[in-house]
């Protein structure tokens, strides 16, 4: 067989070769066709009156009004939904990381949402905060609370999106922590019992720091995750009321067939903040990572 | 903190009191949800809620299903899913194979370009792959829910770390014995990581049988329009109000996902923790 020589140095390519076609056509090429997508003005039904105008989608959504909405809906949803996430997992992993079968039951209960398909959960809350026979209002008018409007007024349409992805997030993210508390070694506490450590004090000087990777870890993924919210939003509110709940994957979308450069440019925007996010992550890991 | 921590029994009673709440405000909203898709109109108007129907409508999911061609949304779902799993693992194994075990030039390189795919999302490339799969006269196929998953590339990270776990010395021996490298990955890496198979083809699962995005971009037909997208349609053709109807529709959707996490949440947990943690 002559292959013998020549086969074992190409193997690996061949091998390879079918996950990078599938990445470089399906990952790598979109990313300069949208590049070079923004740079024009694209006509769906003839290609050939496309029409290139350099820097002009970008150029307009720098100066207009729905676009800032849109990010700063996205920003306001990306921190409502990362503190309160954050902080519910948190607690909610220091109070289940005792490995018992009850425990395990109330972990596997909370993280339920999560496997359910987003357009389940949106269908499900909006039946929830519907304003007139809605359980909430039910429950809110129980405890004597003023119902509220829920989706339907722009004060609180994003709030009730938070409140959505929060509810569908947290188990996701306690089960993470929990893993990562379980994995901190109990010679550590003890030697904290024997020095008489008040439990506030191993909270912050131990637990915390030694947790410290993977809260960071989770902080970067659901940064990142939230600034791609658009399933809530296009099931639940349309974006509205008023463009309340516009955020900028919907905002994409809604250009997709009407402005194709123009939606473009704002997918370029989308991926340079989420690469500065990424970056800002590495950078920081580094850091902690040396200092260690 | 301590387990031997003295503790009152009106504590622990509390402790548990709290921890069936949460489970509740988690739960709860799914069994509402059965509860309403068997009522009559009538009851899921009335104020304060129906909690139970007074005799069970069964003819809402008839209603649902009848709405639009069901039979072919779950078709699609189960197509769609089923090829992603299976071209994903085909696609995955030699090519995690290769980045784990071997040495070649441009190795590091290339992963580089795994990772690089791993953190770019579809949210925003969407628009040239729909205007790719147009081009190639694929949007009346499911093709386009298909091909743009082929490569995993958080499944050939995944696997490669678990091949490299498994020891280069097993790997020689079995060399030695003349084994090819097909043999070696069909017989030796595939059973030694079924661990990490099967968690990839679950939350491929997962991830594909819920997907809503991807699908509203890329289909324009019925013919082609998966169960996610079926459901959501039910707003429009039976109108906001029927809330029985809508959570019908909800229910078939659900309920199998939520049958098989009954009988497998421990593995299925235990596969998104792995996930998030490697």
């Amino acid at each position: 067989m002559p292959s013998r020589g020549w086969w074992p140095l190409l193997r690996p390519y061949v091998m390879i070769a079918p996950a990078m076609a599938g990445i470089g056509l399906f990952v790598l090429y979109p990313i300069f066709y949208l590049i070079k997508l923004s740079f024009y003005k694209y006509n769906l039904m003839n290609k050939a009156k496309s029409k290139y105008i350099g820097l002009d989608n970008y150029h307009q959504i720098f100066t207009r009004g729905d676009f800032y909405q849109a990010l700063g809906n996205t920003a306001l949803y990306t921190v409502g939904v990362v503190v309160c996430t954050m902080v519910l997992s948190l607690l909610a992993a220091l109070w289940l990381k005792r490995k018992s079968r009850w425990n395990r039951i109330v972990q596997a209960g909370i993280f339920t949402p999560h496997i359910v398909s987003i357009v389940s959960i949106a269908l499900l809350w909006m039946w929830l905060m519907e304003p007139n026979q809605g359980l909430l209002n039910y429950l809110f008018k129980l405890f004597g609370l003023p119902p509220s409007a829920w989706l339907q007024s722009s004060k609180t349409a994003l709030l009730s999106v938070i409140l959505v992805s929060v509810w569908q997030g947290i188990g996701y993210y306690t089960l993470i922590i929990v893993a990562a508390l379980q994995s901190i070694p109990p010679t550590i506490y003890e030697a904290a019992a024997l020095d008489n450590a008040s439990r506030t004090n191993v909270f912050f000087r131990i637990t915390l720091p030694l947790l410290s990777p993977q809260l960071f870890f989770i902080l970067v993924i659901m940064t990142i995750g939230s600034f791609k919210v658009f399933d809530t939003v296009q099931v639940m509110t349309g974006g509205g009321p008023n463009g309340a709940t516009s955020t900028i994957v919907y905002y994409i979308y809604q250009f997709r067939t009407t402005n194709i450069g123009y939606s473009a440019a704002t997918g370029v925007v989308l991926m340079a903040i989420i690469g500065l996010l990424t970056f800002l992550y590495f950078r920081l890991l580094a850091r902690k990572v040396h200092y260690q | 903190m301590n387990p031997e921590y003295a503790r009152h029994p009106i504590r622990v009673l509390a402790d548990y009191a709290l921890k069936g709440a949460v489970v509740l405000v988690f739960v709860f909203p799914f069994l509402w949800m059965i509860s309403t898709s068997l009522q009559t109109f009538r009851e899921t108007m009335a104020f304060p809620p129906t909690w139970l129907p007074a005799s069970p409508q069964w003819q809402n999911f008839v209603h649902a299903m009848k709405a639009g061609p069901f039979l072919t949304y779950a078709r699609n779902s189960v197509v769609v899913t089923a090829s992603i799993i299976a071209l994903q693992l085909v696609v995955m194994i030699p090519a995690a194979y290769a980045f784990a075990k071997y040495r070649f030039p441009g190795r590091n390189a290339l992963f580089g370009l795994v990772l690089l795919a791993f953190m770019i999302p579809g949210q925003v490339t969407f628009i040239p792959v729909y205007l790719m799969l147009a081009d190639w006269g694929l949007i009346r196929t499911l093709l386009p829910q298909i091909l743009p998953f082929l490569s995993s590339a958080f499944g050939i990270f995944l696997l490669r770390q678990y091949f490299m776990q498994i020891a280069e010395e097993i790997v020689e021996a079995a060399r030695l014995d003349n084994a090819s490298e097909a043999k070696i990955i069909w017989r030796l890496m595939i059973p030694m990581s079924t661990p990490a198979l099967a968690t990839i083809a679950l939350f491929s699962f997962v991830s594909h049988w819920n997907d809503y995005f991807w699908p509203l971009i890329m289909t324009d037909s019925n013919a082609v329009r998966p169960l996610t997208l079926g459901i959501a349609m039910l707003r429009e053709t039976e109108g906001i109000s029927n809330w029985h109807i809508l959570m019908a529709g909800n229910v078939v959707l659900v309920v199998p996902i939520l049958i098989v996490y009954l009988f497998c949440s421990q593995q299925i947990v235990k596969a998104f923790v792995y996930s998030g943690i490697k």
